[in-house]
């Protein structure tokens, strides 16, 4: 990854642009009756990594919908850069981008155009420097072979990384992963962990990471949260969560396969009779 | 009382959706490509459609005609009274229930898709707002197109209706001799009436359709559901409005 700017510019334009924050407060969120987040606070500091893990159903995508602005919270705020980030105007003056679970990619647009649609609705730039932004991403998360095939032609791995690409060449400054390495290969997700951390050290780009790659959480992130049936039940550096003596955590962080356990003895007990 | 509520907010939901689409029309002229490509899309697919129905409604109008009319010894009148009801009534309404049945089950279904495979939520992540490029494109390339439709469905419903006046033999009166009494009867205020009609119906059923299309729920299964109720909608306004609107235009 080419790092040759200078601090707090950014990778594409060179623009200035300045390190947000992320403020939850008390967040619950309802959806008919059940609750699927209850009174999460945390703040992100500006320019920080911030990781999110949980068992998979422990609300995180739900939280991130929150952060991003796509849905307002039950009870509770977020506040980006200070501000509401379901407004517009926010999101006018913040940039941020969410690299979706499954992809979220447009269908019906091709990877280019998929890519090439946000700095040509803003009218950033002309049309030769957009290319070169779109294919600068590409490079990056090594998919320019896909450039001109559309979304449905991908593997669930190279939409992943194209959505990654997506996001990049929005340039944020908020920029929110669900799951960014679930479908990639080791070497892949290495290249995903080196994106995050180059992008906070050398454009303080503030990043909250959900994830299940227990490595890419402890070797990245500033801090850590963790997330059980719509709960934060820790808050710490990967340190003080290696370190940790709470079962309930470490059972989550180091689960063990046990083939004694009886859930699969009733399996065998079903199949034989 | 549900039912009131669900369709007062269904009222709600599109007229916000035509202000906020509405409020980018500056945009418009960046957006050729998409306008051209909405253009192509409701032209091509009910063109031969449209063509095809009007033939027989042109044909069944003027056999109905002949045939109620032969007593009174009335039947050079045929040619004014399918030139009429094909201009005023039958080809707006017939060309919009087809556009509703072709254009308005797609639109539903890409948008609902979109919605549900979260593409809707990440054009709103990048700020770039569905209003602007998926509405405003169909909402004016129908517009554009719904007049183009509705000369050809009536050029082709009056000479279907022309055929059958020369070959069924209880008819039998010559092209001339329709034509003659559709050009007398039939004037540009009704060609143009029919049309501002079908623009009314064109225009609300693409709207309604968008908007039925991005506030669909849940999973893919629901895509299915919302193009169902944004066909059935559409039907039921077309008959509604086309009182209204007649009443008004008459
Ligand atoms: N739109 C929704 N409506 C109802 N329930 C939802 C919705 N979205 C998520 N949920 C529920 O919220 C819980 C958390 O979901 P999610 O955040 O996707 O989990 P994960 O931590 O695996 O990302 C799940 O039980 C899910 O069924
Ligand atoms: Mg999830």
């Amino acid at each position: 990854m080419e790092t040759s700017c200078s601090k707090t510019r950014n990778p594409f334009t060179g623009a200035e642009a300045n390190a947000v924050g992320v403020k939850v407060d008390g967040v619950s969120k309802t959806y008919a009756g059940t609750e699927v987040l209850s009174n999460i606070s945390f703040d992100v500091l500006p320019g920080e990594i911030f990781v999110l893990m949980g068992p998979s159903g422990s609300g995180k995508s739900v939280l991130l919908r929150q952060i991003a602005g796509l849905e307002l919270p039950t009870v509770g705020t977020v506040r980006v850069d200070g501000q509401d980030p379901s407004l517009e105007e926010t999101r006018d003056r913040v940039r941020l981008a969410l690299v979706f679970q499954a992809g979220a990619l447009f269908n019906s647009l091709s990877v280019y155009d998929n890519l090439a649609l946000y700095p040509r609705e803003h009218r950033s730039g002309t049309e030769a420097s957009i290319r070169e932004r779109v294919m600068h991403a590409l490079r990056i998360l090594s998919v320019e072979d896909a450039v001109s095939k559309f979304p449905s032609e991908l593997s669930g791995g190279m939409k992943k990384r194209v959505s990654i690409a997506r996001a990049l060449v929005m340039e944020p400054q908020l920029l929110l992963y669900d799951e960014p390495t679930s479908e990639l290969d080791p070497v892949m997700s290495a290249t995903i962990s080196e994106i995050i951390a180059t992008l906070k050290n050398e454009y303080s780009v503030t990043s909250i990471v959900v994830t299940h790659d227990r490595s890419l959480a402890l070797t990245i992130a500033n801090r850590v949260g963790i997330l059980m049936d719509g709960k934060l039940i820790t808050l710490g550096t990967p340190k003080e969560l290696a370190a940790t003596k709470d079962p309930a955590l470490v059972d989550f962080l180091y689960p063990k396969i046990d083939i004694q356990n009886p859930r699969f003895k009733k399996l065998e007990n079903q199949k034989t009779s | 009382m549900k039912q009131i509520n669900a369709i007062l907010e269904g009222v709600g939901s599109v007229v916000q959706l035509l202000f906020r689409s509405l409020s980018y029309t500056g945009s418009l002229p960046r957006q050729g490509a998409r306008f051209i490509e909405q253009c192509y899309m409701i032209g091509y697919t009910t063109l031969p459609i449209v063509a095809i129905l009007s033939f027989f409604i042109g044909t069944v109008l003027a056999l109905e005609a002949g045939y109620a009319m032969q007593d009174f010894g009335a039947k050079e009148f045929i040619g004014s009274l399918v030139g009429l009801s094909m201009a005023r009534e039958l080809g707006p309404m017939m060309t919009a229930v087809l556009l509703a049945g072709r254009v308005g089950s797609a639109i539903t279904a890409e948008l609902a898709s979109m919605k549900v495979y979260q593409e809707i939520d990440a054009l709103t992540t990048m700020n770039i707002p569905a209003a602007k490029i998926l509405v405003l494109p169909r909402l004016a390339a129908v517009l554009v197109m719904m007049p183009v439709l509705i000369v050809i469905a009536n050029i082709v419903g009056w000479f279907g209706g022309s055929v059958v006046a020369r070959y069924v033999s209880y008819v039998g009166i010559s092209p001339q001799a329709y034509f003659a009494a559709l050009r007398h009867y039939t004037k540009f205020k009704d060609v143009m009436n029919g049309m501002e009609k079908a623009e009314v119906f064109g225009f609300v059923v693409v709207l309604v359709c968008c908007d039925i299309g991005l506030n669909t729920r849940g999973g893919p299964r629901e895509i299915g559901a919302a193009v169902t109720r944004g066909v059935v909608v559409s039907l039921i306004l077309i008959l509604v409005l086309d009182y209204f609107v007649t009443k008004i235009l008459l």
